[in-house]
């Protein structure tokens, strides 16, 4: 099953290869990774999508806490957040096929970003499924190049993450 | 007051209370050695780098203080490494500081150039490296503080030498106040009655007792507490000398090498109430079915150990010390002299048979020599039969300690842990117990004893074999004995004579009895041979 795990963590170097490392040695799964900066310049906010049952992720989150520079540890239930990814794909794509991949585009809400004589390149913000669904409609027409930021979630309403502990 | 870096780095050890550190030296290290050589901190020269970092720990785990190890870039930190994970595998706290090159050489391989903060990294509590002199006041106050509190551990401190160059205006802060970092020290006072409620039930309660006893400085307690309700109690190896072995509570270790009657114990009672152990496979080999049976409620500083290696039914995260306390303000008299009775009778007495000639049985000598020795004598034990033996059979007095690489298992550990845990106790009898092998990891470490005056004892079982590994061949390789093999080893009786030691061999009752009369009337460094047979059993 995958898990949204959200982690704040003071913006130090050296933060990340802690994380990916207690992951990789403790033979958790990452299925994707975002990281970035918070509106406090000094937290940084870091998206995991793991996979495993809920012992597994109850470790994650145990074993996430213990690294001391770690803020702060949720796993975010479906319902309660908004997930999101972004995608660029390059399709090989020339003149007789653009109008059937400008129609996918707009029914899909994915943005036509650059045009060549032989490729289309696609952009698409969406939640993972959506992304998912995509790849495999624009697919016939050869994806040359792909690219996925990893998911970034917030939770619904007003709740937030408290910085601290 | 404006001062040199490395001057900041020699009054924050200070500030700590250091008064001994283990080290070893090299160019990127070399101007903190400078400042510290007119400190009055006591600087004990390693003869090897992983060795500085067992003898911090021998010393840490008798005062219960973070200990500090030093040693250079490169090399000398990468050696380190088997120390920190030692210590980190049995929640000793330790600082490590290693000399890094110039903050602007990092990162080009210049030479004895190692990223020690990366290659350390699954083995540190926490790790600085840094790289703004200004920092040092905080990183160390922080380092102290967290290698020492919650689950202790090592945190290492990487200097680059130019930032130990630089200078800086030191005051040292009073406190340390990390946001992402706050141990739960109390129970939850609903848990703590849940806890107290399970055990007031049970018909056959247990308590077993791990390293946490010893890390939260809880032993009073948790002897109090059995004693108050009346429960028997067990250990796993790192509980070692919680409980004295006179204590009638008091059921011995569990475990794969452990007595039967503890391992009885744990398969019998209806609830577990396990203090500071983390349940390794060790200890308990199938926890899936110790779960289904038994009612487990768990004590642990570090909340990812409850439920980590068996379902809890009553977690309890908080210091044991303050969470025995909490529990013995609850606690009603109990008695359960039935279960004790039952208990009891799957106590062993151990009889032994006739020694091979020119050897002696080695679980009789060390029960023997421990009854001989002062009750609160410090025991280190080695890796392999030697430790087994020692754990089992060396009689544990009021007040004594046993030591050993529990949770890593690293050889070679007994020796420099004595000698660090000498220091921490000059007035105690301190004692290391190895094996041919194992003494032959860490025997440079002689050297280090001898240039110190640390007076410690030394015994070493020599079968000429890796006894444990030969054994698992015997058994599990159909007889296929190989790299098991001792031989080669110098005379140990004449090594203890070219350090200038005092030693002596035993080979039969008449020689064991002459080298116990010397190991507990001689107060100077004594290495002592126990030749034993090679075939002898772990159990």
């Amino acid at each position: 099953m995958k898990h949204t795990i959200s982690v704040l963590v003071e913006n130090h170097s050296g933060v990340l290869s802690r994380i990916t490392g207690l992951f990789s040695r403790r033979g958790f799964n990452i299925e994707s990774l975002a990281v970035g900066p918070t509106q406090d310049p000094d937290v940084s906010r870091i998206t995991i999508i793991a996979d495993g049952d809920e012992h597994t992720v109850e470790q994650i989150e145990k074993q996430l806490n213990k690294l001391i520079e770690v803020i702060k540890v949720r796993t975010l239930g479906k319902d309660e957040c908004f997930a999101r990814e972004l995608m660029l794909v390059k399709l090989s794509c020339t003149a007789e096929k653009r109008s059937e991949i400008m129609t996918i585009a707009e029914m899909t809400e994915a943005k036509i970003v650059d045009v060549t004589l032989t490729t289309v390149t696609l952009e698409l913000c969406a939640r993972y499924k959506k992304l998912e669904r995509f790849i495999e409609l624009v697919s016939p027409y050869g994806i040359i190049e792909l690219v996925r930021t990893g998911t970034i979630a917030i939770q619904k309403g007003a709740d937030v993450m408290d910085r601290k502990k | 007051m404006k001062m040199k870096a490395c001057q900041a780095m020699v009054e924050c050890l200070k500030a700590e209370g250091i008064s001994v550190v283990y080290g070893y030296p090299g160019a990127a290290i070399c101007p903190f050695y400078d400042a510290l050589m007119d400190s009055g901190i006591k600087h004990v020269l390693v003869r090897h780098e992983a060795n500085a970092g067992h003898e911090a720990s021998g010393m840490a785990r008798i005062t219960g203080k973070p200990a500090v190890c030093v040693v250079t870039s490169g090399p000398g930190a990468v050696n380190l490494i088997t120390g920190i994970a030692t210590a980190y595998a049995d929640s000793i706290p330790l600082i490590c500081i290693t000399g890094q090159v110039n903050t602007e050489q990092i990162g080009s391989d210049v030479f004895q150039e190692a990223d020690i903060t990366g290659a350390a990294e699954p083995f540190v509590k926490h790790s600085y490296l840094v790289k703004d002199a200004n920092d040092i006041p905080r990183v160390f106050k922080e380092a102290f503080y967290i290698a020492g509190s919650g689950r202790p551990g090592p945190v290492l401190i990487d200097m680059p030498m130019d930032v130990q160059r630089a200078e800086i205006d030191f005051s040292y802060p009073e406190k340390t106040d990390i946001r992402s970092y706050k141990p739960t020290l109390k129970g939850n006072a609903f848990q703590v009655k849940r806890v107290m409620a399970e055990l007031e039930k049970a018909k056959k309660p247990l308590i077993c007792i791990g390293g946490g006893v010893f890390a939260s400085g809880a032993q009073d307690e948790v002897v109090e507490l059995a004693h108050l309700m009346d429960i028997p109690v067990i250990t796993t190896m790192m509980g070692i000398s919680v409980f004295s072995d006179d204590d009638p509570l008091f059921y011995g270790m569990l475990g794969t090498h452990g007595l039967p009657g503890a391992n009885r114990a744990v398969n019998e009672c209806d609830v577990l109430f396990l203090v500071g152990a983390r349940v390794g496979d060790r200890a308990v080999k199938t926890p899936i079915e110790l779960e289904q049976t038994t009612k487990i409620l768990h004590i642990d500083i570090d909340p990812a150990e409850l439920g980590k290696n068996i379902r809890v039914d009553v977690p309890l995260v908080g210091d044991a010390k303050n969470v025995l306390r909490q529990l013995i303000g609850r606690a009603k008299p109990a008695d359960h002299s039935e279960w004790k009775a039952q208990l009891d009778s799957y106590r062993i007495k151990r009889s032994y048979g006739e020694p091979k000639p020119g050897t002696v049985i080695p679980r009789q000598f060390i029960d023997k020599l421990s009854r001989a020795m002062p009750d609160d004598t410090v025991v280190t034990a080695d890796v392999g039969q030697n430790q087994i033996w020692t754990a089992t059979s060396f009689h544990i007095g009021k007040g004594g300690r046993f030591m050993t690489s529990g949770g890593m298992g690293t050889m070679g550990y007994s020796l420099p842990a004595a000698i660090g845990a000498k220091m921490a106790a000059p007035d105690r009898a301190v004692i290391a117990i190895c094996g041919d092998g194992s003494l032959q990891m860490s025997m440079m470490e002689l050297a280090t004893a001898v240039q110190n005056d640390v007076r410690i004892k030394l015994l070493v079982m020599t079968n000429n074999r890796l006894g444990m590994v030969r054994e698992l061949q015997t058994n599990g390789y159909n007889g296929r004995e190989t790299a098991v093999f001792l031989d080669g080893s110098p005379d140990f009786i004449k090594i203890a004579e070219a350090y200038g030691i005092k030693s002596c061999r035993v080979t039969d009752e008449k020689s064991a009895d002459e080298a116990i009369e010397l190991l507990t009337t001689y107060d100077g460094i004594t290495l002592v041979e126990v030749m034993v047979d090679e075939n002898e059993g772990t159990l």
